[in-house]
């Protein structure tokens, strides 16, 4: 009895927050059209989201592209078609690792920072400072941070999926002998622009996503060390898993 | 001031390369091919069976890629496929009785149009239609009336056996 109850407790907390980060949602989106008037504030976010992280999307996008050139060739030589791996590595770049590699990539690196940013100013009363002074730390502080993360992580996904493709070609062409020509017109008589598409709408899909748990948590930190500790961990853990759950519900969809 | 100056240059350099790695996917990675200019123009051919064939697939004459397949419809009057190809301007000497099939490339590979001159002394022209043609071939089609002659034969075969 006492598991079952407390179950049901951790099932309403659990309702409680998805409805106080649909609530949260809401006001960042009647929000964000205010943001517009002071561009520089989404300029700077863009740039400590999107910036800062490429170094870290490229490297591991160039890794990422070269493993998969070395993978997909094994099991291609198999069957004899390794000329076949662009369109192989194309695919699978576009509908599915890139952008959910970026994403976790994004929730690791600029999530997290958004996170811990929002939760120090929630425990040194910068929030209520700025609510006293009038200013709505909202418009201020949340939504340029939501719209910088959700504007940069596409861009991200489109820079990652261009590396990792360079990086199967280094693999594929330049080490193992796979014919230039038919690996770039296998791949392009293939990849159909609905399939880049679909990449994109991952890409924004999972930038909201993964903006709004980052922001959401960091506002809402408990306001001590470890709270803001706990809402860091948090934002990373809850990212992965809606990133993969959403990944399949709009793969589902697309198909 | 230098420093938001300085934020400012970075973001733009990191859209700018976004954007940038946008562009290369829709344009280097598809089969799309985006030109500025429209420089060419369009023949409809109608097939009973156009098989597995896309929008997108090429038009090809010799093996050389010419133009592309634009759009697929359906005549409802007629109960035909109606495929428009788009061919580059810079081949507009294709005789006006060419004839357009449909082939496979390769084994598994995807369908095209292709195109064999005929000898007519001139050339099609824009929004033409090409008279003759030939439909792409079904596999179980081929394979049923192989079955269906066979079959034929085993009777014709049977009583001759018995005796």
């Amino acid at each position: 009895m006492g598991l079952l109850g407390e179950m049901l407790r951790d099932l309403r907390d659990f309702l409680a927050r998805l409805g106080a980060m649909t609530r949260f949602f809401g006001q960042v989106l009647v929000q964000s059209p205010s943001a517009l008037l002071r561009p520089r504030l989404v300029v700077e976010q863009v740039y400590n989201t999107g910036a800062l992280s490429l170094i870290i999307i490229m490297t591991c996008g160039l890794f990422v592209g070269m493993v998969l050139g070395l993978q997909g060739h094994d099991l291609l030589e198999r069957f004899g078609s390794e000329e076949a791996l662009g369109v192989g590595a194309a695919l699978s770049l576009l509908k599915e690792l890139g952008p959910v590699v970026t994403a976790l990539l994004f929730a690791g690196r600029a999530g997290t920072a958004l996170a811990s940013e929002l939760g120090l100013m929630r425990a040194t009363d910068q929030l209520s400072a700025m609510e006293i002074m009038a200013v709505d730390p909202m418009r201020r502080v949340v939504v340029p941070r939501f719209l910088g993360g959700a504007i940069a992580m596409p861009l991200l996904t489109a820079v990652f999926i261009v590396i990792a493709l360079f990086g199967v070609q280094l693999v594929g062409v330049q080490f193992l002998g796979i014919d230039q020509g038919s690996f770039w017109s296998q791949m392009r008589g293939a990849v159909e622009l609905s399939d880049v598409n679909e990449g994109l709408i991952k890409g924004v899909t999972f930038g909201i996503a993964c903006s709004l748990i980052a922001v959401f948590e960091g506002y809402n930190a408990e306001p001590t060390a470890e709270g803001v500790g706990r809402a860091t961990t948090r934002t990373v853990v809850i990212s992965a898993v809606v990133t993969l759950v959403l990944d399949y519900i709009l793969t589902a969809l697309m198909l | 001031m230098r420093q938001s100056r300085a934020i400012d240059v970075s973001t733009g350099l990191f859209v700018l390369l976004g954007l940038t790695a946008i562009v290369f996917l829709v344009t280097q990675i598809t089969n799309r091919e985006v030109s500025w200019r429209d420089e060419s123009y369009r023949l409809t051919a109608q097939f009973e069976n156009i098989g597995g064939l896309k929008a997108g697939a090429p038009v090809s004459m010799s093996g050389v890629t010419i133009g592309r397949v634009e759009s697929i419809g359906y005549d409802m009057n007629q109960f035909k496929a109606v495929v428009t190809l788009r061919i580059d301007a810079a081949y507009d000497r294709i005789p006006n009785d060419s004839d357009a099939s449909i082939y496979t490339a390769g084994l598994l590979g995807g369908q095209y149009v292709g195109i064999t001159p005929g000898n007519s002394e001139d050339a099609y022209r824009d929004g033409d239609t090409v008279e003759f043609v030939q439909d792409a071939i079904v596999l179980e089609k081929l394979i049923s009336k192989y079955l269906f002659s066979q079959a034929g034969k085993d009777k014709e075969a049977a009583p001759a056996a018995q005796e």
